[in-house]
């Protein structure tokens, strides 16, 4: 296998298991904790972001090494990549709705709620730091999704037991919540010395 | 200087360039919507309770937009929606009769001075998950002594979007001045015995046991023991008994009350007063 190769499998372990963009790095926290009531929309919500993402990641490659890198404007990474999520998540909302009505129905409602999402923000600028080229980005930004999806839904799992049963009164919903994602959390980082490669 | 002008020039750029594209975007993607369907959703509730089996307001204002579905459906927006849509769409509709939702159950679980249980009796403590669904499946088809009986978990309080079904005495009662008949819970209701019926003076069946009479009394004093003793005096032939069960042929009914005297389990009533005995 060459090197190449084993970098995308590596990059692909880490971003789903040992460095999971929720509860490893911690980013994208909003939509954990808010649409992560039911299973289905919990996996929805995961199949967005991970299609936001990968595209997200194409882009702000794009932008960063065509424009930023040759003029100099790494400093501008930022918000340059805010500017381009924003109007990309518009573009694709609107080219869903037009062309594939039955993806825009499943993912719609959250589009518009990933364009000023962290975590797809936070890939961006994972990227740029790690000097991903254009295959290692979209790759990192793809299995981060998918390890976004892998979180919420395991969490909205988590939830939807917790929320039946019998609780003190004071921890009955968020409190519990929080309390959980912190114990899947730890559970997670039991992952951080897996290096395969 | 030079720097901050080629920064702001770039941004300023890119941020022209996505706002171009965005605005040629909106035409080119441009997904021609009906100018009637604005004014139709707005006819509706907007509570997105599914009643009429669509995907939310939205779905069933589209529905009616292409002919797939009929004006009338919406329960919650009754008679008032109904003649609105009737309106837009330029036909005429019928009166909607307000239907409400009906929990077939008279039990309550209490006890008498003696300490006996009367109403619906329980096989013993549940400590389970406080989930009906849950209960639903211990083995023996939950705590409740009776197969069919309310086993008072509340998931129909918990799918009530208009805080109209609440469990008293350990059985869910509706609010007949809240309910506006969606049916939300009897689709959260593992027991199946929530239906709807029509608001007014009818006579309805408050009980879903289809048990026979010896094994439903029991688990219940007031289950319907498939005596027919309403049938024999039903003027108008419009009950029969149906595995144990009276059931009401509305077509015939004139709701002259003589069936709720004679029933000696007095779980046949007027659909005003619901599933309340007092």
């Amino acid at each position: 296998m060459s090197a190449y190769v084993q970098s995308l499998l590596g990059i692909l372990i880490s971003a789903i298991i040992s460095e999971n963009f929720i509860l490893v790095k911690f980013y994208g926290i909003c939509p954990f904790m808010g649409v992560s009531k039911k299973t289905d929309t919990a996996l929805g919500m995961g199949m967005a972001v991970t299609f936001v993402m990968g595209i997200a990641s194409a882009a702000c490659w794009a932008v960063d090494n065509l424009i930023l890198i040759p003029l100099g404007l790494e400093y501008m990474q930022t918000v340059a990549f805010i500017l381009v999520i924003a109007a990309l998540v518009q573009v694709v909302e609107m080219f869903l709705k037009k062309f594939v009505p039955a993806l825009y129905q499943a993912l719609g409602i959250y589009l518009p709620l990933i364009t000023t999402n962290c975590a797809v923000l936070g890939v961006a600028l994972v990227n740029a730091q790690n000097g991903y080229d254009f295959l290692q980005s979209v790759v990192y930004g793809v299995t981060g999704g998918l390890g976004f999806t892998l979180a919420i839904v395991l969490f909205a799992s988590v939830r939807e037991r917790t929320d039946k049963s019998d609780c003190p009164k004071s921890f009955e919903g968020f409190p519990l919540a929080l309390i959980a994602a912190g114990l899947l959390a730890m559970a997670f980082m039991g992952f951080s010395g897996l290096k395969i490669f | 200087m030079n720097e901050i002008l080629i920064a702001l020039a770039i941004l300023g750029g890119m941020g022209l360039i996505f706002g171009l594209v965005l605005a040629i975007a909106s035409k080119v993607f441009y997904v021609e919507e009906d100018e009637r369907l604005a004014p139709l959703t707005e006819c509706l509730p907007g509570a997105n309770c599914g009643g009429c089996g669509y995907a939310g307001c939205g779905g069933y204002a589209e529905a009616v937009l292409k002919g797939e579905a009929e004006i009338g459906k919406c329960a919650s927006g009754g008679d008032e929606a109904a003649q609105k849509m009737a309106e837009i769409m330029g036909v005429k509709a019928e009166k909607v009769a307000r239907r409400v939702a009906m929990v077939r159950c008279s039990g309550y679980k209490r006890t008498d001075e003696d300490g006996k249980p009367v109403g619906l009796m329980m096989k013993g403590d549940y400590e389970g998950l406080h989930d009906c669904l849950a209960a639903s499946k211990v083995a023996g088809r939950g705590p409740t002594i009776c197969k069919y009986g309310c086993l008072g978990f509340g998931n129909c309080t918990r799918a009530c979007k208009y805080d109209a079904i609440h469990v008293v005495d350990g059985v869910a009662r509706v609010d007949f001045d809240k309910c506006v008949g969606c049916m939300s819970c009897a689709a959260a209701c593992p027991r199946g015995i929530i239906t709807s019926v029509e608001y007014g003076e009818h006579i309805v069946i408050s009980c879903s046991s289809h048990a026979k009479g010896a094994v439903t009394t029991r688990g219940c004093t007031i289950g319907c023991i498939g005596c027919g003793l309403c049938k024999k005096i039903c003027p108008k032939d419009a009950i029969t008994i149906d595995r144990n069960l009276a059931v009401i042929d509305y077509s015939k009914c004139d709701s002259c009350g003589l069936c709720v005297n004679v029933c000696p389990k007095k779980m046949i009533r007027k659909a005003t007063q619901g599933g309340s005995r007092d």
